[in-house]
């Protein structure tokens, strides 16, 4: 397709560990489009995180192994070196990580952090580069751009920070910005703050956006298509309302109906799944989901499930036939 | 929904103030941080009370503060009918029998080098309640009813998941039988799924060993969820105090509303086609809180006598507690 940027085929990364080989990323591969906001759910240790960063090159760990493709603009980036990757990173692939403290140098103020990154990639002089860190801050909602350039991070306020960081993933106008979990460690009032700031981004500068967060509330906030992961695979990739309103896969029933949610009555219990996500040392043959899920058969348990594709893009991983599918799922099924 | 019985707790004007010093040789006090700053609460019998409000506006301080972990600066705490403020430790220690904790990081709140079994049982033998045989009996037996096995009571807690470290937690708040336990954000640690488990135990026991709780929490959603009435905290106040879902359905507060329309629905549509109130700018410091109605600074409302007159808790519906200058919904 055209406006197809960049494209992940069969990514695998693995880490050997003194306890055996963990599957971190086994087999993701998805698509993303140009201006599209693509969001990856999955809870804790399902491989949403090392995902992403092995987009940009950044899972460098010594026993780590990666193969499979990742094809930006027709360029494989698996592979390369950090030195072939700096004209990828920031300028073309950005990346805003959870906790703006640790990402940000506590000892230099933000306005040359950022300039700092437009010198690197850009032959400007130090005073212009200062200039574009001051409107960038401008642009992501900062009051006082010109004073509080000259601040240090723990200045800032856990919201500003992040501001600042997704200013500096913006100094060099990329494409794509991926952000990993970047509202989490925010409140709710800041938070809305934040998504509304990646959304107007979106909008009017047509940014691609990966957005890696557990919490389904800021999923439909935001996202264009879902990417669904449990230990390490995607078990579903559909569109924002179909992931909602005519989800395919047990886990993601499971996910909609434990939330908590604000718009409606209250009901008795939640719909708990029961037990934890596997161990990545050994996970379940079959399907990884079938020691949880309450739809299990012979089959689930002993062969991998079959990838699924209905109405064209609805993509998904489970041997349930297409009629239960259907039956099941959506934001109907609620106090089992 | 009505009171279910006697309160239980009684909390007025509550204060914790926590003094910034400076000097060399004599300590001045330069400034003081008000984390909590004149609470007044009521926790009847078997009711569950939701406590929210965003990080630093007090909350956990206010915790600490009833159980007498930190020592309160002014106010009262009773519990049923017994002044705790001013007691001495000893004193306190009988009633602590009564009052027990849920942490919210469920792998800070565990002792790494004891067994499941010590950490349940500790309780129990502290308090000259159980030993031995009978001792592991009990505990065996908590360990069953929040969901773990009988042989996981000679495991280490790195053995466990964060939901099942949870589940110990819970046991060992339970080994006393107390009347109330104080939940510090339960389950914001934990992933949504394990998430719906635990509240859903937190659920069932309170039923059984007919429990009051104090339960806090960032997330609204959980908290209306399990809530009874719900208390709204705002820079060291509360400024909204509720039945659950009166205070989904018509907010008083302009805060609450904020907080209500800036929690994402899981619902694209319904996300879509609702109103949103985006607040703009960030929470004061409890340092130097804003003069007036603390929270005039961010508030779309606010006017003149907002900036100099310090709203009161009300009345403005029964039982539905507000304080604010420009109510909304009424």
């Amino acid at each position: 397709m055209s406006g197809v940027i960049l494209k992940v085929d069969d990514l695998r990364v693995s880490f050997a560990t003194e306890d055996g080989v963990v599957q971190a990323v086994d087999g993701v591969s998805f698509e993303l489009t140009a201006g599209e906001i693509l969001a990856i759910v999955g809870e804790s240790g399902c491989g949403k995180s090392v995902t992403a960063q092995t987009l940009t090159g950044l899972t460098r760990a010594t026993n780590a192994r990666i193969t499979g493709s990742v094809n930006y603009r027709d360029r494989e980036l698996n592979g390369l070196s950090d030195h072939q990757l700096c004209d990828v990173r920031g300028e073309q692939i950005s990346m805003v990580f959870q906790d703006p403290m640790c990402a940000l140098n506590p000892v230099y103020r933000v306005g040359d952090q950022i300039a700092e990154m437009i010198r690197a990639h850009r032959d400007v002089s130090k005073r212009k580069a200062q200039a574009r860190a001051v409107e960038l801050l401008r642009s992501v909602g900062i009051p006082n751009p010109d004073r509080r350039a000259r601040h240090y991070p723990h200045e800032f306020s856990g919201g500003m920070r992040q501001r600042v960081m997704i200013a500096m993933a913006l100094a060099l106008e990329p494409d794509v910005l991926i952000a990993d979990e970047p509202t989490t460690a925010l409140d709710v009032t800041i938070q809305a703050q934040i998504l509304q700031l990646i959304d107007r981004l979106n909008r009017e500068r047509g940014l691609a956006v990966i957005l890696i967060t557990h919490d389904l509330g800021v999923v439909a906030e935001v996202a264009d298509r879902v990417l669904v992961m449990y230990a390490g695979q995607v078990v579903e990739d559909a569109t924002l309302d179909e992931i909602f309103y005519a989800p395919k896969h047990p886990y993601t029933w499971g996910l909609l109906g434990s939330l908590a949610r604000l718009d409606q009555p209250r009901t008795a219990r939640l719909v708990q799944i029961p037990g934890a996500p596997p161990s990545l040392l050994a996970p379940p043959s079959g399907c990884r989901f079938a020691p949880r899920c309450s739809h299990v058969f012979e089959e689930c348990t002993v062969l991998p499930p079959l990838e699924s594709r209905t109405g064209g893009m609805h993509l998904d991983r489970c041997w349930l036939d297409a009629d239960e599918k259907a039956h099941h799922g959506g934001l109907r099924t609620r106090g089992a | 929904m009505m009171a279910k019985g006697d309160p239980l707790l009684e909390v007025t004007d509550l204060v914790k103030h926590f003094p910034i010093k400076s000097g060399v040789v004599v300590d001045r006090e330069v400034a003081r941080v008000r984390a909590v700053d004149g609470v007044s609460l009521t926790l009847h019998e078997g009711e569950t009370l939701g406590l929210v409000g965003e990080s630093g506006c007090g909350k956990s301080t206010l915790c600490r503060a009833i159980l007498q972990l930190t020592t309160p600066t002014s106010g009262s705490v009773r519990f049923a009918g017994q002044e705790l403020v001013g007691r001495s430790r000893r004193d306190l220690r009988s009633m602590r029998r009564q009052m027990q904790m849920i942490f919210q990081d469920p792998f800070a709140s565990l002792n790494p080098r004891k067994r499941v079994g010590q950490i349940v049982g500790d309780p129990l033998e502290l308090h000259g309640l159980a030993r031995g045989a009978e001792l592991k009996r009990r505990v065996q037996n908590l360990l069953d009813r929040v969901g773990l096995a009988a042989e996981h009571y000679n495991r280490f807690p790195h053995e466990f998941s964060g939901g099942q470290r949870q589940r110990i937690g819970i046991a060992r708040a339970l080994a006393l039988r107390p009347k109330l336990i104080v939940a510090d954000e339960p389950v914001s640690a934990l992933d949504v799924s394990v998430q719906a488990q635990i509240i859903n135990l937190l659920e069932d026991v309170q039923d059984e060993f007919g429990l009051s709780y104090l339960f806090v929490a960032h997330d609204l959603g959980v908290v209306r969820h399990v809530s009874d009435r719900i208390a709204v905290m705002y820079l060291g106040k509360i400024v909204e105090n509720s039945g659950a879902d009166e205070l989904y359905d018509k907010p008083i507060h302009p805060y609450t509303n904020a907080l209500l329309s800036a929690v994402p629905i899981p619902d694209p549509k319904r996300n879509a086609a609702r109103e949103r109130l985006v607040l703009e700018g960030d929470v004061p410091s409890p340092i130097d809180p804003p003069p007036g109605c603390h929270f005039h600074t961010r508030c779309p409302w606010a006017t003149d006598v907002c900036t100099i007159d310090e709203p009161a808790l009300l009345d403005h519906r029964p039982a539905h507690l507000a304080a604010c200058h420009h109510p909304r919904n009424v």
